[in-house]
């Protein structure tokens, strides 16, 4: 197992800042994929892939205004948001099985850095005292509370397949066991992870990222209160958990490609082709979202118990192989 | 012989899906197609058990497992869901969340149930006892939660599909004439839930079973 040495190489340092700078850039750009896809199958030109860009550096450059009677959580959470995300994309196996601090990407700490992130801007959207921010975290919360059980069966079935709950190294045993990806336990997390997944970053079945609909809206009426730099910082936030999200599904089941090694051609290489697998992961969700309409909000925890229960399935699976 | 456990597990597995997605889905439309992936996964089972002991009155049991439960079966609950005005499961006794929760109970409860019978001979077949009383289990909690008269049948052929992947699992397959038997029950039994529901829809204008409180001449 890769993961098994702790030493903090120079190289494993590269890689970690080479995915960090991934999932900034990266996830974006991401987002204006998704975006240029939607638009072009509803027939529309749509905007350039790079607008989501364009968009943070306009809000960087705006002057910085708060809400009256905010408190100082207003202003701490958007780099709270960033650098939990950050961090988790520094020590996830994006571009390599080997970044700085492998060792300590347990699974846990994952997702539990990007909880981290979601329970701050719940907060923040609680600090304006204002209806629709204290609506969208109660949300935001019931959703977060119903996808976490489902996401952690899912793991844990992943985790009894390689007997390690370090994500690096189930990378790197998926990359020995290529049978693995085709095995039944495999398929059914995948299937509760992507549900899973879609609810965290609150793309379209759980909630639209496109409208800022009142009786709907979930995300943005927690960002509501945000203007100019602090809201560039959230929305880059929220496209960066998107990028690292789909990064991390997208590599514990079709791990190939993933530098093994931090030397040589390996990074670029593992760069080129985790960008090529995202962005058709993200091709296809978009494809998927234009044919399907938002869930009423009271049908979301019958979608996240079916993720519960594939992920059941997935542990059952397991146990009845081994 | 080659991917035989693997075929094994991935069939029992589709049979035990099928099941759930039959909890998760309320359109009573998407129960056809369900239930025929089922009973092809079911005719699957059987037809890997025969390959691999290279029996012939197995490998016809198979033939008629595929074609009674992944073609006829469906066609005629097919035929009743066609009839039916309202497609949805629209007041279950227990809603959709906590029956799926339910099931994942279940699921556990059928491994710890099993464990004994697996005990007796493990092996590649027996290890997947679990999820045959699996099936069995959620077909009766269908059964008993939901109203309308097609959820009844499909329950019903839940459990009939549930018997079947243990019969097969445990035994090998039972004779064929005991097979024939069992399967053309469930057709009658098909065929008689289909009349009732024609009767029930011309007589009351519904498919809701909670309806039918009283005697009438």
């Amino acid at each position: 197992m890769g993961a098994a040495d702790t030493s903090i190489t120079a190289m494993g340092v590269v890689a970690s800042l080479l995915q960090v700078a991934a999932i900034v850039i990266g996830g974006p750009l991401l987002l204006g994929l998704m975006a240029k896809v939607r638009a072009r199958v509803e027939g529309r030109v749509g905007a350039p892939i790079h607008q989501p860009l364009l968009d943070l550096r306009k809000q960087m450059r705006k002057e910085r205004i708060h809400a009256e009677h905010s408190s100082a959580v207003l202003i701490v959470v958007p780099f709270v948001f960033v650098s939990t995300a950050a961090v988790a994309g520094a020590i996830a196996p994006l571009v390599t099985t080997r970044p700085a601090l492998a060792t300590s990407a347990d699974i846990l700490v994952i997702v539990y850095l990007l909880l981290a992130g979601s329970v701050a801007l719940a907060l923040a959207g609680l600090d304006a005292g204002t209806a629709f921010g204290g609506m969208g975290s109660s949300r935001a919360m019931t959703i977060g509370a119903l996808a976490e059980p489902a996401l952690l069966l899912a793991v844990v079935a992943m985790s009894i397949q390689s007997g390690t709950s370090n994500v690096p190294a189930i990378v790197a045993d998926t990359l020995n066991h290529p049978g693995w990806s085709a095995s039944p336990q495999r398929l059914l997390s995948l299937g509760a992870l992507i549900i899973v997944v879609v609810a965290e970053t609150g793309r379209i079945p759980v909630d639209n990222p496109s409208t800022h609909l009142e009786l709907t809206m979930i995300h943005e009426a927690m960002t509501l209160e945000y203007a100019g730099p602090e809201l560039g910082l959230v929305s880059l936030g929220e496209s960066m958990r998107l990028g690292l999200l789909l990064a991390l599904t997208v590599n514990l089941f079709i791990p190939w490609g993933v530098a093994e090694q931090t030397g040589g051609l390996a990074i670029p290489l593992g760069l080129a082709v985790l960008i090529a697998k995202v962005a058709m992961l993200g091709v296809l969700i978009s494809l998927f979202e234009v044919r399907s309409a938002k869930l009423r909000l009271f049908q979301v925890p019958e979608l996240l118990a079916g993720a519960f229960v594939l992920a059941m399935l997935a542990i059952v699976a397991g146990l009845v192989t081994t | 012989m080659i991917g035989y456990a693997a075929a094994l597990r991935l069939a029992s597995g589709i049979v035990l899906l099928a099941a759930v997605a039959m909890l998760w889905r309320r359109d009573l439309r998407a129960a056809v197609p369900v239930l025929a992936v089922q009973g092809v996964a079911l005719g699957v089972v059987a037809g890997t058990l025969a390959l691999h002991q290279h029996d012939v009155g197995l490998g016809v049991t198979a033939f008629l497992v595929l074609i009674v439960k992944g073609f006829v079966v469906p066609l005629l609950v097919w035929r009743v869901v066609r009839r039916d005005p309202k497609i949805r499961e629209t007041a279950p006794l227990v809603n959709v969340t906590a029956s799926l929760v339910a099931a994942a109970v279940l699921i556990v409860l059928s491994f710890v149930v099993s464990a004994k019978i697996t005990a007796l001979s493990p092996s590649v077949a027996t290890r997947l006892v679990p999820l045959g009383v699996a099936t069995i289990l959620v077909g009766y909690f269908l059964l008993v939660s939901r109203r309308r008269a097609v959820s009844q049948i499909v329950g019903l052929l839940l459990i009939d599909n549930g018997i079947a992947l243990v019969t097969f699992l445990v035994t090998s397959g039972v004779p064929l004439i005991v097979e024939l038997g069992s399967a053309l029950d469930v057709l009658l039994v098909v065929v008689v839930l289909q009349v009732l529901v024609v009767n029930l829809r011309s007589r009351l204008g519904t498919f809701d079973l909670d309806q039918l409180k009283e005697l009438h001449d």
